[in-house]
């Protein structure tokens, strides 16, 4: 899967960045402790796949990469760790329906009534990669091995909604994934994306800092801080107060 | 069926309306249940850091909202239509548990116009009788600005509230709103500090000849104790408010103003986990006997009470009366009934500008209602002859927030995925703008709200159906003062200003806001409102309904403020009037 993984991201990346891989895939581990201009030259934490089957992970991986891919700014969806949040969450509640009304009839209904499938995120994954990994295995190159310029045609195949993916519009589908990369790509780290807070550092978002008093009326000034992840306690303390009752 | 012992008052919903009318009932001596369908929650341990910040558990999961699992509500957008489930929360996010929707509020904190609450009246007068669509179905509120005012003032001291006053008794005061109705004495507190977009903003609104002011904040720009003896800490900022709860007591939510004193009390008892299934009456169905409800671990139990109010979220307010067969339900094909009537919304736009990288907004440095604002297009402040509508927006820089997942700003005709959409997230996501044209809501024949045929709850009844699609008067408002908002945009020197005036179908797939009103309106007159003037049933008067429900239509502002003026207006009445001499305070 390393191997696989790894020649997956290569192929996307290609000749035209400059950037070396091995920058790109910065390490989650020690966000807090790692001084961000501490260049990383170790290997990203190993994905163990839960959710995914091998066929699934070689699609995903190369797909997420498309939509956020790594660039001279930074990583991309891979480097952030984004098929591995995917992976997380479709492996859990999320993908199990959590906070999906699911009881019939179903209709279609218009696209101002939103989402009407009976599938959840998980069931909607599987069918539909199902069907990806099917026809293109018959009929043509699969999606890993394809060039970056072909797998980008295909993907916005998918999102005009060209394909029937077994009862699943492929713009439905695709718009999922594209949603749930861009959380994995910007959601807090511990939820397995956004590794080392990647994607916070490449536009300036310091996370879950909790204080700006001092600085909001400093107009026009950068914040030069590190960002900082639920995984640290940025206040060490509870903001009890004796003479707020804390509750009853 | 379990039946408890009887009390004085039981109060359904205890988020910030129920807090209060419970406190004050309670205090007056009255045996008080209030039942919540949620958990109980506190500043702590809930709603502490650094879990409270997380934007995907928050923001995109929407933790703290109705478990629509159980109880969804379904909409369409034409009557012809079939309606169909929300089967995820995105155009709006009621809230459940002990605090209610408001523990996840902003903060926003206006007050509506006097000419807002005679609407129909007024337009009249102004600009004639065949100014409005015939299919318009604004009326007056039964009650003037004027009789609201001490309510006002009462609860933005009972929150704190952080502004500046711009017109006290009559004196047009500096540095305020110029357009709003008089208040009595200035705000609590003074307004928060101005980020960099408020103070762009009012640069670009003073050059224009508009009239700039901080918006009203019940996040406090300092600590402050209330009425009540409650103390609450200044905002730092940290802009993660809406769709949160706040860590630092700094937000005025019923945990920091009122709860600690409610729950203090021993005439009142809090239930939660309980499941209001409906209102009961008697067999003149003209009066309540009291409530029955599922509590927590699944048992029916029938609570007895003298007095029944209804204090939930605004949707949740008509389904309880059409589950109680409380008042005829309202019929869009004759105009006839009134449950479920008038329903309205809020018509919101967005303006983006887009500035060179050497103008750093830092848009993460927020509260959720800081920023800078005018209300020159808003409500009736300009002359609408002419123009073909009524209503109008608020226009600010009134930026909550930075959260990346929702918050990634783009020039129109970036694409949505790629190299081009990352570089452009990262080329803007520090340097733009956002306005918000926070409009009013005219309710429409066509728009109401009744009982769904086909789909259920979690408990077996039938679930809310809301038929709704935006007016043409709000779609023309909303492209007249979106126009506005983008010369503001370019008078601040933006790069790039790109307009997004709210345009229809109204799609539940998008967020807009959670001010959905109307469905119960107060009023004059029993054939076109459910509740009288003092938001008493007009057909059960042991009844009272207090919730944005009782809207008869949308006013440009966020509408918490005049709930909570609505809300000591009602309870005004009830220690005053109604429980001293237990009937009509209305002849029907």
């Amino acid at each position: 899967m390393d191997k696989v993984t790894r020649r997956s991201f290569v192929t996307t990346v290609g000749a035209a960045t400059v950037v070396p891989a091995t920058a790109l895939l910065s390490p989650i581990a020690h966000a807090a402790a790692t001084p961000a201009k501490t260049p990383n030259t170790t290997e990203p934490p190993k994905t163990t796949y839960l959710f995914f089957n091998a066929a699934e992970v070689l699609f995903i991986e190369a797909a997420c990469e498309r939509l956020i891919p790594a660039d001279e700014s930074g990583p991309g969806a891979l480097g952030a760790g984004v098929p591995n949040y995917l992976d997380k969450q479709l492996g859990g509640a999320w993908g199990a329906g959590e906070r999906l009304y699911r009881s019939g009839p179903w209709l279609p209904g218009t696209p101002s009534q939103g989402y009407q499938l009976p599938f959840t995120p998980a069931e909607l994954f599987h069918a539909s990669l199902r069907v990806i990994n099917r026809d293109l295995d018959a009929h043509g190159t699969p999606f890993h091995e394809m060039s970056a310029e072909a797998q980008d045609a295909f993907l916005k195949s998918l999102e005009s909604g060209g394909h029937d993916l077994d009862g699943v519009p492929s713009a439905v589908f695709f718009a999922m994934l594209l949603q749930m990369s861009v959380e994995g790509f910007f959601s807090d780290p511990v939820y397995g994306g956004n590794r080392n807070m990647v994607a916070w550092r490449m536009i300036g978002f310091p996370g879950a800092y909790a204080d700006y008093f001092e600085a909001i009326d400093r107009h026009n000034v950068k914040f030069e801080r590190e960002p900082m992840s639920l995984a640290e306690d940025g206040h060490g303390h509870i903001h009890v107060q004796q003479d707020i009752p804390a509750n009853l | 069926m379990q039946r408890l012992k009887e009390v004085d008052v039981v109060v359904i919903g205890v988020g910030m309306v129920g807090s209060i009318v419970a406190k004050e009932l309670a205090a007056a001596g009255y045996k008080v249940v209030g039942l919540e369908r949620g958990q109980a929650r506190f500043t702590v341990p809930e709603f502490q850091s650094p879990a409270i910040h997380d934007e995907l558990r928050f923001d995109i999961r929407k933790a703290l909202m109705q478990d629509n699992t159980r109880e969804p509500v379904t909409f369409r957008n034409q009557g012809s239509q079939v309606a169909l489930p929300v089967r995820r929360w995105e155009s709006f996010l009621p809230g459940t548990g002990l605090g209610g929707s408001m523990v996840h509020w902003n903060g926003q904190t206006y007050r509506f116009q006097a000419t807002d609450f005679q609407l129909a009246t007024r337009t009249r007068e102004r600009y004639g009788k065949k100014f409005l669509d015939p299919e318009v179905t604004i009326q007056d509120w039964g009650v003037t600005y004027d009789e609201l005012e001490p309510h006002y003032d009462r609860f933005e001291y009972l929150l704190g509230t952080s502004g500046k006053a711009g017109n006290i008794k009559g004196q047009i005061q500096a540095g305020g709103d110029p357009h709003e109705s008089p208040r009595s004495r200035e705000y609590p507190t003074p307004p928060q500090k101005e980020h960099f977009q408020g103070a762009m903003f009012r640069t670009a609104a003073n050059s224009l000849g508009y009239h700039p002011f901080p918006q009203p904040s019940s996040n406090l720009s300092q600590p402050y104790t209330n009425p009540e003896g409650i103390k609450l800490n200044a905002c730092v900022f940290c802009g993660f408010c809406e769709r949160y709860a706040c860590e630092h007591y700094a937000k005025s939510v019923p945990q920091t103003v009122i709860l600690p004193v409610l729950l203090a009390n021993p005439n009142f008892e809090l239930r939660t986990g309980c499941q209001v299934q409906r209102i009961n009456l008697d067999s003149t169905k003209k009066h309540a006997t009291g409530v029955t409800y599922i509590d927590a671990v699944g048992r029916e139990l029938e609570q007895p009470a003298s007095l029944v109010i209804t204090s939930t979220f605004a949707i949740n307010n008509i389904r309880m009366l059409l589950l109680s067969g409380i008042g005829a339900p309202y019929d869009p094909a004759t105009g006839r009934g009134v449950v479920g009537r008038n329903y309205a919304y809020q018509t919101m736009s967005t303006v983006a500008s887009f500035f060179d990288e050497n103008v750093i907004i830092n848009p993460f440095m927020a509260s959720g209602a800081s920023g800078t604002l005018v209300n020159d297009f808003a409500g009736d402040n300009f002359d609408h002859s002419g123009l073909g509508f009524i209503g109008g927006a608020f226009i600010g820089a009134v930026n909550t927030n930075g959260r990346p997942i929702e918050y990634h700003p783009v020039p129109p005709g970036t694409p949505a995925w790629g190299k081009g959409w990352k570089q452009a997230v990262i080329k803007h996501y520090n340097h733009t703008v956002m306005f918000s044209c926070h409009g009013s809501s005219v309710s429409q024949r066509q728009n109401y709200c009744d009982l769904d045929p086909t789909y259920r709850d979690a408990w077996g009844q039938p679930v809310l159906r809301i038929t709704f699609d935006f007016p043409p008067n709000d779609i023309k408002m909303a492209a007249h003062v979106t126009a506005k908002a983008v010369e503001i945009g370019k008078a601040m020197g933006a790069k790039q200003v790109a307009g997004s005036p709210r345009k229809g179908p109204y799609t539940v797939t998008q967020y807009q806001t959670t001010h959905n009103t109307g469905g119960t309106v107060m009023g004059d007159d029993p054939k076109t409102s459910v509740v009288n003037r003092y938001l008493q049933s007009w057909d059960v008067p042991n009844v009272f309904v207090i919730g944005a429900s009782n809207y008869p239509q949308n006013a440009s502002w966020n509408p918490t403020g005049t709930l909570g003026a609505l809300t000591y207006w009602a309870i005004d009445a009830l220690k005053n009037k109604y429980l001293k001499n237990p009937g009509r305070l209305v002849p029907a």
